[in-house]
């Protein structure tokens, strides 16, 4: 008996030893991945708690302390209606990430779905897929996106729309090259072998085996995403006042009064470029890792 | 090689059709039409007869498969038709915009290349050292950047402390040169600088393929110059990944620098864009829909060409 169950709790062990040494080989062996997964919990954690850590409630006005430059009071200086730069950044940090992880979620995921799919079935419904895919994939995103605003209106869930559907043509490119290659493995074979409908074969044969490409492209979304809603917020077709957002921070009044408050334009645009800079940093080495040709020698 | 080149360019034809249907329609579903945009500011000319007067003069009472079919046959034709909001001749329209972005995305592509390449080489050659990963922070920086908001830091940086602004209003290049470049050299760099990173990563990671291959060995093994294998051997054979990545950025900048041009007063094609969905202009969001669809097909193809014209692997496959 006593044999038999460290039998069993071995491998346990071993997995969670292993798990554990993954992450300390990553750190050592990549520490810039590593100082980029860091920032990213920070910013992460910074957004849900910033009601916790903001110094200032992100809307309330000071007419007292308007385009006020840094100070103790405010760390980062004030805006045209005396708000807070820093609270605004804080609480901005919780609008990029929710958009910025559900665009790349939903896009590197429905794409890969598209991508395997497409690999799997060949022939014909390849190269529909593949025709549709190019279609959007030729289509200029802004217009997409302008098109998807004037439709539905500004707002946080109809910007993340307008982020990932031009995402998911790229995604399924990536994906599908990577399917073409698992079609021909003997497990796709004797899957189907074994008569299992072509949904199993697709969602539980091929595309967990498309893992690595489908992390990179997740960790290259979230940057991307991150942006393309700073820039769509810029054009006053993303989010909306009063929602804190980064990319609402440097529009009007920031580019307006930039020579009298600079720290209005700069400080948001700092924050943007560190969380991208962060992902990238992340995923970068995460790339690296997953993908033995590009190891050192 | 000429059937390969069939081959592509009937298959463009699908997907520029695709994007004629989809782009028509989408125009079509958007809330609101030119008319009654028209007529937003004039309560007293906004009945029901006058509207209809002016949607029958614009062919908008029509039904939409005709118009569709119209638009399509003006097309074949390369008739492109009049703005509706200006009634100008779309080609006008876009001329004078095209140029200015056509301009800018050649600038910022140089501007890109001229970084890239040499330090995309460098990283790779000196892999792992604090050389590489220089050049690598400097490139995540420059993907991690909005390029809008270093166009912002530009302008707020020269206004601050050389207390001078770039001028805000377009000089074509043949008009006066110096005031050309003076004002587009800021937004190109402010482009080129993201676009650089992106090609920077690509030139490194396909150097790092390449340097790997049997042929570099072999070459090594005969004692060639070390500069001789990087820049013949090597760097020749690694440029075909980036061509594709610069080609393709180029072929967004030619409609996607929209933000960029706004900070800069910058009247492009993105601009153009913007305003044309903003008026419910169907004619010209069309045209330019198509136009940077076409733009984007045509470099896919060309690059497509280029590889099987270079990998004979490709060309009889």
């Amino acid at each position: 008996m006593a044999l038999r169950s460290t039998v069993v709790e071995a491998p346990d062990i071993a997995g969670r030893l292993s798990w554990f040494t993954q992450v300390r080989e990553f750190c050592q062996q990549r520490p810039l991945g590593a100082i980029g997964a860091v920032v990213v919990i920070v910013n992460i954690l910074v957004g849900i708690g910033a009601n916790i850590i903001a110094p200032y409630d992100p809307l309330a006005t000071d007419y007292g302390a308007m385009l006020a430059p840094p100070s103790a009071a405010h760390w980062l200086g004030t805006d045209a209606f005396g708000r807070d730069v820093l609270s605004r950044i804080i609480y901005g940090s919780w609008t990029a990430m929710l958009v910025g992880f559900a665009c790349a979620f939903f896009g590197a995921t429905i794409g890969a779905v598209i991508g395997v799919t497409s690999a799997y079935f060949a022939g014909r419904v390849d190269l529909l897929i593949q025709r549709i895919m190019d279609i959007f994939l030729a289509f200029p995103l802004i217009i997409l996106a302008l098109a998807v605003v004037s439709i539905l209106g500004t707002g946080v869930s109809n910007v993340i729309m307008a982020i990932t559907i031009p995402m998911i043509p790229r995604a399924a490119l990536v994906a599908r090259s990577s399917a073409l290659a698992i079609r021909e493995m003997p497990y796709v074979d004797a899957a189907r072998a074994a008569g299992f409908r072509h949904r199993r074969i697709i969602l539980r044969h091929m595309l967990p085996n498309v893992m690595a490409p489908y992390l990179i492209m997740l960790t290259a979304y979230l940057g991307q995403a991150i942006l393309a809603e700073a820039s769509l917020t810029f054009l006053g077709l993303g989010v909306s006042e009063p929602t804190p957002a980064w990319g609402l921070m440097l529009r009007g009044a920031a580019v307006q009064f930039a020579e009298a408050a600079p720290w209005m334009a700069i400080f948001p645009g700092l924050a943007i470029s560190l969380a991208v800079f962060a992902f990238n940093l992340f995923g970068d080495s995460l790339r690296d890792a997953l993908d033995p040709r590009l190891r050192a020698q | 090689m000429a059937k390969y080149i069939v081959k592509r360019l009937l298959l463009m034809i699908p997907t520029l059709l695709g994007v004629a249907v989809l782009i028509f329609f989408l125009m079509r579903v958007v809330p609101g039409d030119i008319v009654e945009l028209r007529f937003a500011g004039e309560s007293a000319f906004a009945q029901k007869e006058n509207l209809d007067k002016e949607r029958a003069r614009l062919g908008l009472d029509r039904p939409l498969w005709e118009q569709f079919v119209t638009w399509m046959l003006g097309i074949l034709r390369l008739d492109f038709g009049t703005s509706m909001w200006t009634g100008a001749p779309i080609i006008e329209e876009i001329k004078l915009r095209a140029t200015l972005s056509f301009q800018l995305a050649v600038m910022a592509t140089a501007i890109a290349v001229a970084l890239a390449i040499p330090l995309g080489v460098v990283a790779a050659l000196k892999q792992d050292t604090w050389v590489d990963y220089a050049v690598r922070i400097f490139s995540i920086a420059g993907l991690a950047t909005p390029s809008f908001w270093l166009g912002i830091v530009f302008i707020l940086g020269m206004l601050i402390i050389f207390k001078w602004l770039p001028p805000m209003v377009y000089t074509p290049f043949w008009v006066d040169p110096w005031q050309n470049m003076l004002q587009l050299v800021w937004p190109a760099l402010a482009v080129g600088y993201r676009y650089s990173a992106v090609a920077t990563r690509m030139t490194r990671s396909s150097m790092l393929e390449v340097l790997r291959e049997d042929y570099i060995r072999t070459a090594r093994a005969k004692g060639l110059w070390e500069k001789l294998i990087l820049s013949r051997h090597a760097l020749k054979n690694a440029m075909l990944p980036v061509l594709t990545v610069v080609a393709l950025e180029f072929a967004f900048l030619m409609g996607g620098l929209v933000v960029t041009e706004q900070v800069f007063n910058l009247n492009g094609l993105g601009m153009l864009f913007v305003e044309s969905v903003a008026r419910r202009d169907y004619t010209l969001t069309q045209a330019l829909v198509m136009l940077v669809a076409f733009v984007f097909i045509f470099v896919n193809f060309t690059v497509d060409l280029m590889y099987a014209w270079i990998d004979p692997r490709i060309r009889f496959r």
